[in-house]
């Protein structure tokens, strides 16, 4: 790691940080939310720059901080000679564009919103080209791929930007997904997922079997976001979005990370013959594909996306070669690209901006209109068409000259040809550029009347047509040393070949083939009005129509699916579920080996065979009667107390307690809700529906049952014997399973609490809700009165649940101290003491009681889980990890040993929360008698013999 | 008791699902309260059967032990099944009275059968 390392995730950070910002500035006015994105790209600019002298030297710069190393994951950097080139063009693109968009967006587009995407859009193309980990050099391509998706759809009100913007993300993202297949692939080739280790393995990789495989995904991945033939089609679409994300999308960043993918991957995917005649051939299709379609399209953002889609054909095609030569040539038209596609990009939208068309049919003569434009549509359009003097003719002799010595399948012309042809076209299309908007005679149709725009407009694209041109003229002395430094890096290391950045090599093949290229084009454009009229009526397929009819169909499967799986019928997803269940748990039965039996089985005592019999009628019964609901609740009952007996039998008390004490009170919950519900179920499913459910639930209950004993007649270890060596010594408690809930798991414990408060809560909402709306008028209109009790409250159930109260109280309390050591608990405890409370309720009703009442169950619930919290916390003060636990033991004379510690804190926050749970959803439920129709008492039953006494006094008196 | 054990998950399991798969909300939240039972069971069985060996350590001499564990999360899953029985209860009752109807399936066919028998 060399010193400025550290520079490199604060300038992977920055854009994110800096896209907060633009948001909240634009309330300041457009030109500061404009500087205020520059700040942030300026400031990864400066600290690219501090890092650029060590580049430059060859030195690889690498910070890294390790997250989940069993995964490989981990928040990795580096930077060398290509990483750097790419960062520097989208830092920089990004300010220029920054300016360009200030002037271009008008007063109604959201700016704050544009900025903020852009500088996330930022943010994600840095973080492909300086990412060292590729699982997150994943992450951000799939940014990219999100984040361009609001760029192109920024025009919301457009329905084309909106499908363009779908469809670039349907087949970048499909791509992306592709390529991490790919990628994941070769991590496990290599044996790590960071690219610097990985590049160090080409001869590995290519010599494994799944070399294919991966070079085939990542090349989707690479194919799909650079819109090479046959992905090349979102690209035109996405010219639906405005100007400036066009020009940075597609001359710098989005569609350049499929090439840089491309060349980073170079030194180990290169080379083979699969990879020349996958990439090679889908580069030279794409580019003679993609600049004949240019020639023929007349909206001057269209003719640029089709040269765009070409020129990436020409690049994809010049890593495809193989060589190293043509990997360098493919460098150096990387950075030429870059400065005269953008720059031709935004004269495009100041032709736009200034004359409402880009229509080149309703164009021409602009160039007295607006010299300025012109000269730099000008000066950049012959750049695009390789004309000395230019960058562009230097990187096509190049590359015409790798193409000259390059054969196809044994032929050694095809690559040649195809090159001229390319070029040909390309010279066409150029120059249609420049004759037909800005030659020819000035028009007086012009939807609006052009003239130059604002010196903010045109500084950027003037400022690359300044490069343009200095590159073409001395770029040996402008690019040469960062050529040589990132296609040193695209190579990997070593000699680098031989090449010379000059404009004269002397007459050469590629001299040739470039002038057969110039004169054709001027040919084929003198030509352009027949070609194009038989173009037109020519049968083309369309990509769009393709698309939408894929996505169409696919659409109709899925709803089709979706349909026939989610009909809106529980009962059916419930079959579904259950039948996938049991179908996927026999798959793993059979797919797995089974342990040999290793337990004997114990014997069964009549007295279990009685329990067992009892429950198997009782469920059988709530099957077959469950129509009548009062009997089926009373059998519910019935299996709740065999459960809890089974529990008692086969040592565990605590779950006994447990058990019984839910029972109860999910029954009285149960009574409650029946009073208000229909107390039949009619007769609804015909027979055979019926007998599939038999035959699902006996299937389920089979497995369900082989499985519990495949489980019983087997040993096998777990961590249960640490907790019953630890429980005394480490959490000071002798009942090991509430030491488990309090102490060990008690993480655990307290998100479960914390569940139960919340179910209290939300019940009490829905009631809140309920009762607040038409159904509380229902409410009040429906007719219990056959229902109701004419004795209420009896006398005998009021006079004992009083009795009962403290003895039931004092009951929860022992139960609740004792807990730790003995079977008991917080748990318990809570709903023993809420039962006791219900049975005032139910004696003495719902008002009675209520104003009684000290403690709100909200309050309740809160301090409960508060108090646990507390004492996990206070763990902190003590230096130790939340909830660990410390404790001591009480000898109080008169009453049993107990333990107090941190746990016993802990299990009194479990008790409130339980109680204040309990009591909470029961209340709630008792509400709706109020809104039907229930009169309050305030007496505590409804006939007090003390009060006849009374009146039978006074009335003798 | 193994076999007893094992056979009473499956019956509770069987009967559970059959009447969660009903069409009225009643049924299934019975059907839901036998599925808790019978998963319950079966989670406490994963720490395989003992008899007289609760995991109570003693004081005095070496005892056996059953799992503590699966008791440990059996004893919360109880717990808070009764908060989701309860959740459900309420949300099945609201259903009830703002629709007067206690059916849960939404489906068209059931909603027109709905308007056959109401009518």
């Amino acid at each position: 790691m060399s010193s400025g390392s550290s520079l490199l995730p604060i300038i992977a950070i920055l854009p994110f940080l800096g896209a907060l910002v633009p948001g909240v500035m634009i309330r300041a006015g457009r030109s500061a939310c404009a500087t205020f994105t520059a700040i942030p790209t300026i400031l990864a600019l400066v600290m690219l720059g501090v890092l650029v002298p060590d580049v430059m030297r060859g030195e690889v710069i690498q910070w890294r901080v390790e997250w989940l190393p069993q995964l490989g994951l981990s928040a990795s950097f580096f930077l060398d000679g290509l990483g750097m080139l790419f960062a520097g063009m989208i830092l920089g693109m990004g300010l220029l564009i920054t300016l360009y968009a200030r002037f271009y967006l008008s007063g109604e587009d959201p700016m704050g919103q544009f900025y903020t995407y852009l500088l996330l859009f930022q943010g994600a193309m840095l973080g492909i080209v300086i990412s060292d980990n590729i699982l997150l050099l994943l992450i951000f391509w799939e940014l990219t791929s999100l984040t361009s998706f609001l760029l192109i759809g920024y025009w919301k009100h457009l329905p084309e930007g909106r499908q363009g913007a779908r469809m670039a993300l349907a087949v970048t993202g499909a791509g992306g997904l592709a390529m991490i297949g790919g990628m994941l692939i070769l991590g496990q080739i290599a044996g790590s997922y960071e690219l610097t280790e990985i590049l160090t393995q080409g001869d590995a990789i290519k010599a494994s079997e799944w070399y294919l495989p991966a070079l085939i995904l990542i090349l989707i991945g690479a194919f799909t976001k650079s819109a090479q033939f046959p992905f090349h089609f979102w690209l035109p679409h996405a010219m639906a979005a405005p100007t400036p994300v066009s020009a940075y999308l597609h001359s710098a960043t989005m569609v350049k990370a499929g090439v840089f993918l491309m060349a980073r991957m170079w030194p180990v995917l290169a080379g083979t013959d699969a990879w020349f005649y996958i990439v090679a051939t889908t580069g030279l299709v794409t580019m003679v594909l993609g600049a004949l379609i240019a020639i023929f399209k007349d909206d001057l953002k269209a003719l640029l996306a089709f040269s765009t889609v070409s020129h990436l054909g020409l690049l994809t095609m010049l890593l495809g070669f193989g060589t190293k030569f043509a990997a360098i040539v493919a460098v150096f038209h990387v950075i030429n690209h870059l400065t005269f596609k953008a720059a031709l990009f935004m004269s495009a939208g100041i032709v736009d901006h200034e004359a409402h068309t880009r229509d080149i049919k309703r164009l021409g003569g602009l160039a007295k209109l607006m010299p300025i434009t012109a000269a730099i549509g000008m000066v950049t359009a012959l750049s695009m068409a390789g004309i000395p003097l230019f960058n562009g003719f230097l990187s096509k002799e190049m590359m015409l000259d790798a193409a000259s010595e390059t054969a196809w399948a044994g032929s050694h012309w095809a690559v040649p040809a195809a090159a001229t042809l390319g070029a040909l076209l390309s010279v066409a299309y150029s120059f249609r550029f420049i004759a037909h908007v800005f030659l020819g005679p000035v028009r007086d149709d012009y939807p609006s009347k052009p003239h130059d725009p604002p010196f903010g407009m045109w500084a950027a694209p003037a400022f690359l047509a300044v490069f343009v041109v200095l590159i073409g003229v001395l770029p040996a002395v402008v690019v040469g040393p960062l050529v040589a430094v990132a296609g040193g890096a695209v190579i990997g290391g070593g000699e680098l070949p031989y090449y010379s950045l000059k404009i004269w090599h002397g007459v050469n093949t590629a001299l040739i083939m470039s002038i057969i290229a110039v004169a054709g084009g001027l040919v084929v454009l003198s030509l352009h009005r027949p070609l194009d009229r038989l173009w037109q009526a020519a049968p083309r397929p369309e990509a769009k129509v393709i698309f939408d009819a894929l996505i169409d169909a696919s659409a109709a499967v899925t709803g089709w699916v979706t349909r026939a799986l989610h009909n809106g019928a529980i009962s059916r997803y419930l079959a579904i579920f259950v039948v996938a269940t049991v179908g996927l748990g026999i798959a793993a039965w059979n797919g797995g080996a089974l342990a040999p039996r290793t337990r004997e089985m114990l014997p069964i005592p009549p007295v279990v065979a009685v329990g067992w019999v009892l429950l198997v009628v009782a469920t059988f019964l709530v099957v077959t009667m469950h129509r009548r609901r009062f009997q089926a609740l009373v059998l519910i009952g019935v299996i709740g107390l065999m459960v809890s007996v089974g529990f008692v039998y086969l040592s565990a008390p605590d779950l006994a307690l447990t058990q019984i004490s839910v029972e109860t009170v999910t029954i009285m919950l149960l009574l409650l809700a029946l009073h208000f519900l229909p107390k039949t179920t009619p007769l609804e499913s015909p027979l055979w529906r019926r007998t599939r459910d038999g035959v699902i639930a006996v299937t389920a209950g089979v497995a369900v049952a082989g499985l519990a004993m495949a489980f019983l007649m087997r040993d096998f270890s777990s961590i249960s014997d640490f907790h019953l060596a630890n429980s005394y010594t480490g959490g000071g408690g002798t009942n090991v399973v509430n030491v488990i809930l309090v102490d060990f798991r008690g993480y655990d414990t307290y998100g479960e609490i914390i569940v139960l408060g919340i179910a209290g809560l939300t019940i009490f909402a829905l009631m809140e809700a309920l009762l607040n709306g038409p159904a509380a008028r229902r409410l009040r209109n429906a007719d219990f009165a056959n229902d109701r009790s004419r004795d209420r409250h009896p006398l005998m159930m009021v006079i004992a649940t009083r009795a009962m109260m403290p003895i039931a109280v004092m009951v929860g309390v022992y139960i609740f101290l004792r807990g730790h050591n003995q079977p008991g608990g917080g748990f318990v405890a809570g709903l023993v003491i809420s039962i006791a409370l219900l049975m005032q309720y139910m004696a003495s009703g719902f008002a009675w009681t209520q104003e009684r009442k000290r403690i709100e169950y909200h309050a309740m619930i809160g301090w409960g889980v508060v108090v646990a919290g507390l004492t996990g916390v206070g763990a902190w003060l003590a230096g130790k990890p939340f909830l660990t636990s410390a404790y001591g033991y009480i000898d109080l004379p008169g009453i049993e040993e107990f333990g107090l510690g941190s746990a016993f804190l802990f299990d009194l926050g479990v008790f409130l929360t339980v109680l204040g749970a309990v009591m909470l959803m029961l209340y709630s439920l008792s509400r709706i008698a109020r809104y039907a129709g229930e009169t309050v008492n305030v007496e505590p039953m409804d006939y007090d013999p003390s009060s006849r006494v009374e009146a039978a006094r006074n009335g003798g008196e | 008791m193994e076999l007893v054990v094992a056979s009473a998950v499956g019956v509770l399991t069987a009967g559970g699902v059959y009447l969660i798969l009903r069409l009225r909300a009643f049924p299934v939240i019975l059907g839901l309260a036998l599925l808790s039972y019978a998963v319950n069971v079966f989670l406490f069985a994963t720490g395989r059967l003992a008899i007289n060996a609760p995991p109570v350590l003693q004081k005095y001499g070496e005892a056996a032990y059953t799992d503590p564990l699966p008791q440990a999360l059996v004893l919360t899953a109880i717990v808070i099944s009764f908060g989701m029985t309860a959740v459900l209860v309420m949300i099945a009752l609201g259903a009830y009275i703002e629709a007067d109807d206690d059916r849960i399936d939404m489906t068209g066919d059931d909603e027109a059968a709905g308007k056959d028998s109401t009518a």
